[in-house]
Order: structure tokens, then C-alpha cells, then sequence
């Protein structure tokens, strides 16, 4: 029995050296590869940093930041977008205390950009005061939001209930206005832009497209022969095209496919092109989800005398809506990706917005590369954080794992 | 046993059932209770159904209400667009695609002038689609294939730069990745005058990446032909003297005898030519850009690479995952057989990863070429581009962009038909 | 679960429930655009938003530019308020469908009119800016007819009139070129800046902006070759000719307000001017047709004091020190200065 301690004691951990020879030089390959990585790295990384920093010209984007935020929404209403920031910052907040890992990254993310956006010097009378007062604000309603949502009274569908709340206020009174209501003069959403309008677009796209994709789904694994053959005649077409051609036809043709001369709003166009879309590809994931339900359970469920219905609803959807959550996420973030496309329309998407800004003044039309890659570390940033919950949402799922 | 509850409404009688499956773990325990018992074995249940709970009744109902519905709603939008289109004189016929289309497009792989009708510049932007497409796809399973395997290194800067591509990639949106491609890259290059010269010749600016190529003389024709054949008849060669080999046992040099018929007959073509069926055609700077030899337009160019790193992002997860499918146990019995790491890997992983991979790899390969549409705002002109364009210029939205959505929808198909007939061929058949 | 979707499904209705209002049908024919104007308290205009000079956005996202102006002044008369615009930002597939369903009430969106266009789209009202295509080269490569374009790279916009207007003159000239495609303006003038063309053609005024803006103006050149004529000219939606007539009456306004030196500083003393066309311009001299249209009497008045008078909305972005760039009035003079602005006698 002497070595069993030796036995038990647990490895040293590996010194710095050590880890090298093991992970970059463990042969002369491995050790090829290191070096010709590195002198890449190292090129690509001072090329990259000079030009920041000494090359480029950010005045397209340190000129108007508020117009990459909220497009043309009239400055003199700013405090509704501001408003609404606000609620999210605190939403956000409650939503970091609720779920904790998913939302902890961008929340304080969010919180540390805001904070620096408040306080940077910026040499531009677009951002007033009173606008750097609030992105101040945020980072505290998001702490403020944490603290609450830590609270043990405070729970998921709480914060949920509040998120759907929250979405009705702010898009459809805040935001757009009612006629009826003297202190929110209505802002037509020809003026929305930027930021504003590719979140919306994004999220209205993927909630709004997720019970229109679940119905299909049905309805392709439906007995009616009927339903099931639009199901799949929707699907695979929807499917079969690009985005760009279905925004196309909701944005021109649909209008001709109209009773003459109505109107429908154009974001609303390009909102419902999204959902089209994106049904589509919602009702072949959550087929996917309803396949992986084994035969057994409905049998089950009927033996007991369960209606079709009950059994869709109450075993068979809510099994394999979980099963599917990290697909949806995964699709919502190509949602987003994919809002870009809405310029071919004519909406001031971020990416709209940095064509308009090209325009904002003679020797901005050459500074493409700086606006598209400011556009670029936006999506990027919002796109990992998604896909940052995704892999975590998988993890306990334990979907990878089956 | 049997007690009737006439007290109890059906939704309860539900509501009773409802917390018995929930609850699941318990039915042993809760739903054979009597209570329960009488919920399910109520009487009412088995009296004769009338006709508006009977099942199939009610299924025949929603069938023909929900056809009437979507039958009811084409037909009101087609109605209102026919009375549009009349009172504003756009009738929908395909007359327009004679017309002269007026607009030039600026590749081509067959022959068209602006002279030369809106169909042809239609056929001009399809094969455009076409050539992207099936070079993308091509380019980004290696991509792909090479950045999956990087992602699985030991090597750890490796890993963590294959990591990097795939994240950044994707995330960020496929237009604006174009976008840097395009004016970050492809636009930097140097000037015509001053261009890049590589040893072939290659020369690289800002007009394009020229090859030296191949041109055809008189004769080149002959040649061609023979090339054809010879390579139609080693194929052929090759399957037929195969299958005899599986089924007779027999040796055929199935290999060999092909190889030959492919060298042999091309050989023989080019003495039939005359000895001289291609001159080299080099690119030489006239004017403004050069002329002659193969030219890769910068436009193409960014499409594709786009295209390519794009989706090979995608794609490298893909294998990732189909490696990781492969079950350790394997690799290290081929290990212990005394296989060398390549051999593991072409043997056997790579065979096993494909049955897995090639599902998610079709949906890859559509979704390349839905995206290869984003190509108008990088000024290369393939299918959308084209029609879009036509819509301007001929004023017939509907009838053009028919055309465009079934032109891609058949291509979907047809792609996803033929890869799904593959798939099926290359998975396990369990018996 | 069955909780949530039923909280979604309700989302997705009110979501409906508050952006359909605006999809009722809309009645056409004589005088049926006024009346929803009015109802409405905003001109609904069909603009662009990144096109610098005509019609572009200020670092507050307000929509500036001379396109812009026309339609203030058509809101300041109709509605006495250059503010009450809709601006709905067109791309130029979007212009046709936009006017023909009368999902905007006028279009000014550097359009040019041309004789199909008329018929399928809409009404042109009144040409505002002679324009014609021009090409922009490097000064340093000699070029200076179309011949010596033979074998060029040629930037262009797509699905416009520009690339067949290219088409045809290198056509006609027998010339080969290479056409550089784009949907984008900025695309066009960024690949022609870096140096992938030899060449870039548009209007001329747009041409003049983009060199205004290179890094170094002096290093390029436009030619004097004119290849197409292109009248920009405001439209709105065919079946109303009553609208019809009083976009064109406003546009007249503006241009014979400039003829008689009526500015938006000078309108309120010019009012009580001893030249009586002035007084019946601006409405204080009896109806001279405006009145009979619908408009108020001082309505002209009140255009011309909100944008001021062709002249003064010219120079504001395209004269010296305006605030896009600057293009010589050429064509665009008034016809006693020798150029082609006019408009018909207040009579």
C-alpha cells in the first residue's frame, strides 16, 4: 500500500513549457504548423491594428452615432427610443438574475459599451447631454435589473410576461405613436432605422414566424391529406428560393397582388417577407423535434384517451419544442444575419444606414471600409452572444449528448 | 367497478386525465384509482358518435374548409392583380423576352451582346448562377474540410485559428462579408500597370487575376472531340470491367485498361488534329486592361472566395461533428492495426464522418447557392441580378420575377434530388 | 408551454391589429389625393436617402436636399407646413410599383422622365433639372473623347437608365467596354476611386458630387461628352388631375418666383409690390388658378417662404458654399439667362 498515495496524488500541473511542447511543437508538423501560423498571425495583426489606428477615418461613425441607433426617428422625440432603452437595460438586468449564464455575458457587455459610449468624447453636437445621461443610466438598471431578479419571488415566466409586456408597449405605443394621444405624435416607421429596425425586424421575424412554423410542422406530419399537402408545398418552396427574392415579392409584388391602390406599411412588407421566410425553416426544425418523439409516447397518450389535440399540445409539442431550442436559436441568429438584406428593399437597416451615412457629406463616399466594418463588429458582437447562450442552452440541455 | 359520474363535465372529466399524465411517474398509483377509471371508461364515450364528433367526419370538414380558405385566397389576390394588370395595361405574357434587352452583363460564359434579347441576358445570368454555385461548392467542402480538421488539431494555435474562421464567420452577415472582400481586398489590389507578376505568367490587379490559357486553333475542335470520347469510353470502361470483377471474381486491370483508353484515344487526336490543336494564349496589356488568357474578374472573384470562406465555416462544423460521430473505439483499433494518422483519416473516418455529414452538407450546398443572389451588390450579375434588372427595363415585375423564383426553386430541387439519391446510396443498408 | 404560445399568438395579432389600419383601400380619381392629404395632415413623398445634393440624410437623419425641397414646398402649400412630409426612401425598382399603387402621393426621387415611363408609372409634372449622363475619368489618362474609352472598365449603376444609355453610345461608336455593375451608388464611385474602372458614368451632377469628394478632385476630370438627356422631373400617381396640377403649379411657382426676384426673405414685403404678377403670384391678387385647384389663396406664398424660390433651393446645395457640391447652373439657368428652366405665364 506505500503507492497509494503516489497513486492518489494528483498531477502536477503542467508548467508553461511544458504546455508549449505538448500543444504546438509535439512534432516537426505540429511544430511547422505553430511557426507558419504565428508569422501569419503577426502579419495580419500589425497590418490590421495600423490601419485602425493611423490609416482609416472614423468621422462617418463618430459623427453620427445616433443615426447607426435609431435611423431618422425625429430628434425631438428622442426620449421615446430613450425610454425604451431604458426598459430594456432593465429588463435585460432582471433576465441576467433569472438565467443567469445566458444572459450574464451580454448583460454586463451591454452594460461596460453603454457606459464607455456615455463617456467617450465624441466631437459631435448629435449627442447631447441629456442622451449621454442615459446610456449612464443603463449600466445601473442593469445592475438594479440583476438585483431584483436575483430576488428567490422572482421567476422565469415573471420576466417573460414582462419582456411581452414590455414588446407591446414599446413598438406598438411608444414607438410609432397614437394619434389620440397629444404627448406621442405619430412617427411613421418610414423614419425608423438602424439598429432599431434590424432588431425589430429580427425579432418580430423570429417570434412572430415561430407558431406560423410550428402549425406547418403540424401540418406536415397531419393525416389530412389536404393540409399536409400545402404544408409541404409551402415549405419546400419557401425553402427552395432565396430571402432576397421573397423580399423582393412582398415588397413590389405584393402591393400588385393588392385591391388597387391600398397601403400596407413597408416595414411591415419586409416584417412579414421575414416570417414567410422564416416559417419555413422554424417548421422543418421543429419537425425534426417531433420525428425524435418515439411513436410509443402517442400510443401512450391515446391508450389513455387522449384527443388528438390534447396529445399534440401537452406530449408531443412541448417534448419536442425542447429538443429543438438550440436549432431555433441557431436559425434566429441567421435571421438576424439575414435582416441585412432588406436594403435591397429600400429600408434603412444598420446596413441602410451606413449607405446613408457614405452620402452624409462629399468625402464620406470612399470610407466604405470603415462603416462596413463598424457594421461588422455590431452583428458580430450581438451574433456571438447569441450563439455564446445557444452552446450553453445545449449544454444543459444535454441535447448533444444523446 | 364501473361507476358513472354524470356529474361531472367533459372538460373536467379532461382536466381529471390531464393531471394524471402530467403526472406521470404516478399512474400506477392515481389513474387506475377508481375516480379516474370511471373518467375513462365513461359510457358516453362509447354511444354512437354524432356526425359532428365524428372523426373523420370532422377531418373531411377542416380539409375542404382549409382548401377553401387557401384556394379562396389565391384566387382573390390573383383576381385583383389580373384586374390591376389590365386597367394599367401590363398584360402577363412572356412576349418581352424577345425583345432586345439593351443592358449589358458584365460576364458571360455564352456569347451576348445588349443587342440580343431579354431571354438571352435571362440564360446569361442562369449560367452565371450555375459556374458560382458549383465552384463554390466545390471550393468550400475542401475549405471546409480543411478548417474542420484544423478545428480537431492537437496543434493548439491551430485549433484556436480554425475556431477564430468559424466564428467569425459565422457571425457576422454574409452581404457584408462580400462587401470587405470586395472593397477591402479585391478593390486594394495593385493598378494594371503596376500588377503582381507570378511565374506561368500570372498577373494580379485590381481588373482581375490573368492566367495563361489555352486557346483552340482550327483544329482544336477534333481534338476536343476525341478527348470527349476517350474519356466517356474510360469511364465506361472502368464501371464495366469493375462490375465484372466483382461479380466474376476475375481480374480485369479495371484501372490500368481505363487509364490507357484515356491517355490512348486523346493521343490519338492530337496527331488526327494536325499536332498543334491549342496555341498558349497569354495575357497581354492592351490599352486599358489586359486581353487574352483566362481572367477571373475581381467580382467573381469576391463572390466566390465569400461564398466559399462563408459557408466553409458552416461546413467545417459539419465534418467536425461527422468526425466526432465516429466512435473512438475505431480509430484506435485502426491505430492498433498499424495504420499511419493519414490513413486512419482517408480510410477510416472520412468513410464513416460522410454518412453523417451528407445531409446537413446538402442543405449547405442550397444555401450557397440561394446566397450566391447577394452577388448584385458586388456588381457580378447572375440570375437575380439579371432579372431584377429586366424588371427595370421591361417594366413586367410579375412575369420576370415568376421566372427568377421558379429558375431557383428548380435548381433547389433538382440539387437536393440528385444529393439525396447520393445519400441514399452511401448509407448503411440495415438489414 | 401551451400558455406561452397562446401569450405569442396574441403578440403576433396585436402586431397585425396595429399596422394593417394603414392597408385600407384607398379610392382613386379626381381630387381623391388631395382629400386623403388633408385628412392625413402629411404629403406622403417617394424619395431617396443616399443620393448627396438631391435628396440625403443630415448627421440628425433629417431628409435634406434639393429632391427634398420640391416636396416642402409642395406640403408648405398644400398644408402650409414644409415639416408635414412623409419622406418614403424608393430604391429604383421600387419608384414604378410606389407611384402606380399610389403608395406615395408624389415622387421626387432624381427621376428621369422618359415616354414609357409615362405611360406605365404616373403623370411627370414639371422638368426641375436638365441633367444628362456624363463620364468621370482620371486626368492623368488622356482620355478625352468617347473613342479613346475603346477597351475601358466602366463603372455604372444597374437597372437604371444610365447602363443603356452606355450601351447604346459605345454601340453606336463601335466601341468594346467592360461594364462594372452596381445596385449602389457608393458601390459605383468606391471601385471607380480604387481604381477597378477606367471609368465612371451618371448624370453629371452626381458625377460633380462624387469628385467633390475624392481625396484629391484636381486628379479627375468629367468630360464634356453628353451622352443621354435626363430631365428629372417630379410624377405622381395617373387618375388625379387635380394633384397633377398642383404639383405643377407649385413647381411653377417656385421657378417664376425666382424670374421675378420673389425670395423667401423678401415674400411678405414683395406681397405689396407695384408689379401686379407679383401680387397675383403670391396670392393677393385675386385666383390665377390655385384657389380653383383647391389650395389656399397665399398658398404659393407660403412655398416660396418655406424653401425659397428655384434659385435659392439650386444654390443652397449646388452653388458656391452650398451645402452639397458644387454644379454650375448650365441648363438649369432661367430661360432669360440663356438656360431652360421655365415656367408657363401667371395669367
Amino acid at each position: 500500500m506505500s503507492d497509494a498515495s503516489e497513486i492518489l496524488a494528483p498531477p502536477s500541473p503542467p508548467g508553461f513549457y511544458e504546455w508549449l511542447r505538448k500543444n504546438l511543437f509535439s512534432n516537426w508538423f505540429n511544430a511547422l504548423l505553430t511557426i507558419f501560423s504565428l508569422v501569419f498571425l503577426y502579419l495580419a495583426l500589425v497590418n490590421v491594428i495600423r490601419w485602425m489606428f493611423f490609416t482609416a477615418d472614423w468621422r462617418p461613425v463618430t459623427g453620427s452615432p445616433l443615426l447607426f441607433l435609431i435611423g431618422q426617428y425625429p430628434r425631438d422625440q428622442l426620449w421615446r427610443p430613450g425610454l425604451s432603452l431604458l426598459i430594456c437595460a432593465l429588463l435585460i438586468g432582471m433576465s441576467w438574475g433569472v438565467w443567469e449564464r445566458y444572459v450574464k455575458a451580454f448583460a454586463i457587455f451591454l452594460g461596460i459599451l453603454l457606459g464607455v459610449l456615455a463617456l467617450i468624447p465624441l466631437e459631435t453636437p448629435t449627442i447631447t447631454l441629456v442622451v449621454r445621461a442615459v446610456f449612464l443610466v443603463c449600466p445601473f438598471l442593469i445592475f438594479g435589473g440583476f438585483w431584483v431578479g436575483r430576488r428567490s419571488g422572482v421567476q422565469g415566466r415573471h420576466v417573460t410576461t414582462l419582456w411581452l409586456i414590455a414588446a407591446i408597449f414599446i413598438l406598438l405605443v411608444l414607438l410609432p405613436g397614437l394619434s389620440s394621444i397629444p404627448a406621442l405624435p405619430v412617427v411613421p416607421t418610414t423614419a425608423w432605422g438602424g439598429l432599431l429596425v434590424t432588431l425589430l425586424l429580427a425579432i418580430g421575424g423570429i417570434v412572430l414566424s415561430f407558431p406560423i412554423g410550428v402549425l406547418l410542422a403540424l401540418g406536415r406530419r397531419s393525416s389530412l391529406p389536404v393540409v399536409k399537402l400545402f404544408s409541404i408545398l409551402f415549405i419546400e418552396v419557401v425553402r427552395g428560393v432565396p430571402l432576397v427574392t421573397i423580399l423582393f415579392m412582398f415588397s413590389i409584388i405584393l402591393t400588385l397582388f393588392m385591391p388597387a391602390e391600398s397601403r400596407i406599411d413597408r416595414i411591415l412588407r419586409a416584417l412579414m417577407a421575414m416570417v414567410f421566410f422564416s416559417a419555413a425553416y422554424t417548421a422543418e426544425n421543429v419537425r425534426g423535434g417531433l420525428q425524435a418523439i418515439p411513436e410509443g409516447q402517442v400510443e401512450a397518450a391515446k391508450a389513455l384517451g387522449l384527443s388528438g389535440l390534447q396529445i399534440t399540445s401537452f406530449i408531443v409539442l412541448p417534448q419536442a419544442l425542447r429538443l429543438v431550442i438550440p436549432n431555433i436559436v441557431g436559425q434566429f441568429i441567421s435571421l438576424f444575419k439575414d435582416t441585412t438584406l432588406v436594403i435591397i428593399v429600400g429600408i434603412n437597416d444598420l446596413l441602410g444606414i451606413g449607405n446613408a451615412v457614405l452620402n452624409l457629406q462629399p468625402d464620406f463616399v470612399r470610407l466604405q471600409m470603415e462603416v462596413y466594418l463598424f457594421i461588422t463588429a455590431i452583428f458580430w458582437v450581438f451574433s456571438y452572444f447569441m450563439s455564446y447562450a445557444s452552446l450553453e442552452l445545449e449544454k444543459a440541455l444535454g441535447v448533444g449528448e444523446r | 367497478m364501473v361507476e358513472r359520474r354524470p356529474d361531472l363535465r367533459p372538460a373536467h372529466q379532461i382536466n381529471l386525465l390531464m393531471r394524471c399524465v402530467q403526472s406521470a411517474r404516478q399512474v400506477a398509483h392515481t389513474c387506475l384509482t377508481p375516480a379516474y377509471m370511471s373518467v375513462i371508461t365513461d359510457t358516453r364515450i362509447r354511444q354512437k358518435i354524432p356526425l359532428w364528433r365524428d372523426e373523420r367526419a370532422l377531418k373531411a370538414v377542416a380539409q375542404i374548409v382549409s382548401a377553401i380558405i387557401i384556394i379562396g385566397f389565391l384566387y382573390w389576390g390573383i383576381s385583383n392583380f389580373l384586374t390591376i394588370t389590365e386597367q394599367r395595361g401590363m398584360p402577363l405574357t412572356y412576349q418581352f423576352l424577345k425583345e432586345p434587352a439593351g443592358f449589358p452583363v458584365a460576364e458571360s460564359y455564352i456569347a451576348y451582346e445588349p443587342t440580343m434579347s431579354f431571354g438571352r441576358a435571362f440564360t446569361v445570368g442562369l449560367v452565371n448562377t450555375l459556374v458560382v454555385s458549383v465552384s463554390g461548392i466545390v471550393l468550400a467542402t475542401l475549405l471546409g474540410l480543411i478548417v474542420g480538421l484544423a478545428r480537431l488539431s492537437s496543434n493548439w494555435l491551430v485549433n484556436r485559428t480554425a475556431l477564430a474562421f468559424i466564428e467569425f464567420h459565422r457571425n457576422i452577415p454574409l452581404l457584408v462579408l462580400l462587401f470587405l472582400w470586395y472593397f477591402g481586398v479585391f478593390t486594394r489590389l495593385p493598378r494594371v500597370k503596376e500588377s503582381i507578376i507570378l511565374a506561368g505568367p500570372v498577373y494580379i490587379n485590381q481588373r482581375g487575376i490573368y492566367l495563361i490559357w489555352l486557346r483552340l486553333t482550327e483544329t482544336g475542335g477534333v481534338f476536343l472531340a476525341f478527348a470527349l470520347v476517350g474519356v466517356m469510353l474510360s469511364i465506361t470502361a472502368w464501371m464495366v470491367l469493375r462490375r465484372i470483377r466483382e461479380t466474376h471474381g476475375r481480374e480485369t486491370y479495371f484501372g490500368g485498361v481505363s487509364l490507357a483508353i484515356l491517355i490512348l484515344i486523346p493521343f490519338i487526336g492530337w496527331f488526327v488534329s494536325g499536332g498543334e490543336p491549342f496555341q498558349p494564349n497569354e495575357p497581354v496589356l492592351q490599352g486599358f486592361n489586359f486581353q487574352g488568357g483566362l481572367r477571373l474578374s475581381p467580382e467573381f472573384a469576391a463572390l466566390l472566395i465569400g461564398l466559399t470562406t462563408y459557408t466553409a465555416a458552416f461546413i467545417a462544423e459539419v465534418f467536425r461533428a461527422g468526425i466526432l460521430a465516429v466512435r473512438k473505439g475505431q480509430i484506435e483499433a485502426a491505430r492498433a492495426l498499424g495504420l499511419k494518422n493519414n490513413q486512419v483519416l482517408s480510410l477510416i473516418i472520412l468513410p464513416q464522418a460522410l454518412r453523417v455529414v451528407i445531409p446537413p452538407l446538402i442543405s449547405q450546398y442550397l444555401n450557397l447557392t440561394k446566397n450566391s443572389s447577394l452577388a448584385l451588390t458586388i456588381g457580378y450579375q447572375e440570375l437575380f441580378a439579371v432579372g431584377k434588372i429586366t424588371i427595370n427595363q421591361a417594366g413586367r415585375a410579375v412575369p420576370v420575377f415568376l421566372m427568377v423564383m421558379a429558375t431557383y426553386l428548380v435548381i433547389s430541387l433538382l440539387t437536393s434530388l440528385i444529393l439525396n439519391i447520393y445519400n441514399r446510396r452511401v448509407q448503411f443498408i440495415e438489414k | 408551454m401551451s400558455r406561452k404560445l397562446l401569450s405569442v399568438i396574441l403578440v403576433f395579432t396585436f402586431l397585425f391589429a396595429a399596422f394593417v389600419p394603414s392597408a385600407l383601400a384607398q379610392e382613386t380619381g379626381y381630387g381623391t389625393i388631395l382629400t386623403r392629404v388633408l385628412e392625413r395632415g402629411k404629403v406622403v413623398c417617394g424619395i431617396h436617402t443616399e443620393l448627396l445634393g438631391f435628396g440625403y440624410l443630415d448627421a440628425n437623419g433629417r431628409n435634406v436636399g434639393f429632391d427634398i425641397d420640391l416636396c416642402r414646398a409642395v406640403a408648405a402649400a398644400v398644408l402650409g407646413d414644409p415639416e408635414a412630409i412623409e419622406p418614403v426612401p424608393l430604391t429604383a425598382a421600387d419608384r414604378g410599383p410606389a407611384l402606380q399603387t399610389g403608395e406615395v402621393d408624389l415622387i421626387t426621387r432624381n427621376m428621369t422622365w422618359t415616354s414609357k415611363r409615362d405611360a406605365e408609372w404616373g403623370n411627370f409634372t414639371w422638368i426641375v433639372f436638365y441633367d444628362g449622363q456624363g463620364f468621370l475619368v482620371r486626368a492623368d489618362e488622356g482620355i478625352q473623347t468617347l473613342q479613346d474609352m475603346d477597351g475601358a472598365s466602366v463603372c455604372v449603376t444597374t437597372g437604371t437608365t444610365t447602363e443603356k444609355n452606355l450601351a447604346t453610345s459605345f454601340a453606336d461608336a463601335g466601341l468594346t467596354y467592360e461594364a462594372v455593375t452596381f445596385e449602389e451608388t457608393s458601390a459605383v464611385y468606391g471601385a471607380y476611386e480604387e481604381g477597378r474602372c477606367d471609368v465612371a458614368t451618371s448624370d453629371k451632377s452626381q458625377l460633380a458630387a462624387v469628385r467633390a469628394g475624392f481625396e484629391n478632385p484636381d486628379d479627375h476630370v468629367i468630360l464634356d461628352i453628353t451622352i443621354s438627356k435626363e430631365p428629372l422631373t417630379p410624377a405622381v400617381p395617373s387618375g388625379d388631375d387635380q394633384w397633377f396640377d398642383i404639383v405643377k403649379v407649385v413647381m411653377w411657382a417656385l421657378i417664376n418666383a425666382e424670374d421675378y426676384g420673389v425670395t423667401s426673405a423678401n415674400v411678405e414685403e414683395m406681397k405689396a409690390s407695384e408689379d401686379a404678377t407679383i401680387r397675383m403670384l403670391l396670392g393677393v391678387e385675386g385666383d390665377w388658378g390655385n384657389v380653383q385647384l383647391g389650395l389656399g389663396a397665399d398658398a404659393l406664398a407660403n412655398a416660396i417662404a418655406a424653401v425659397g424660390n428655384y434659385g435659392e433651393i439650386y444654390n443652397r446645395y449646388f452653388g458656391e458654399g452650398g451645402l452639397a457640391f458644387v454644379f454650375p447652373r448650365g441648363l438649369n439657368e432661367l430661360w432669360s439667362n440663356g438656360g431652360l428652366i421655365y415656367a408657363p405665364p401667371i395669367k
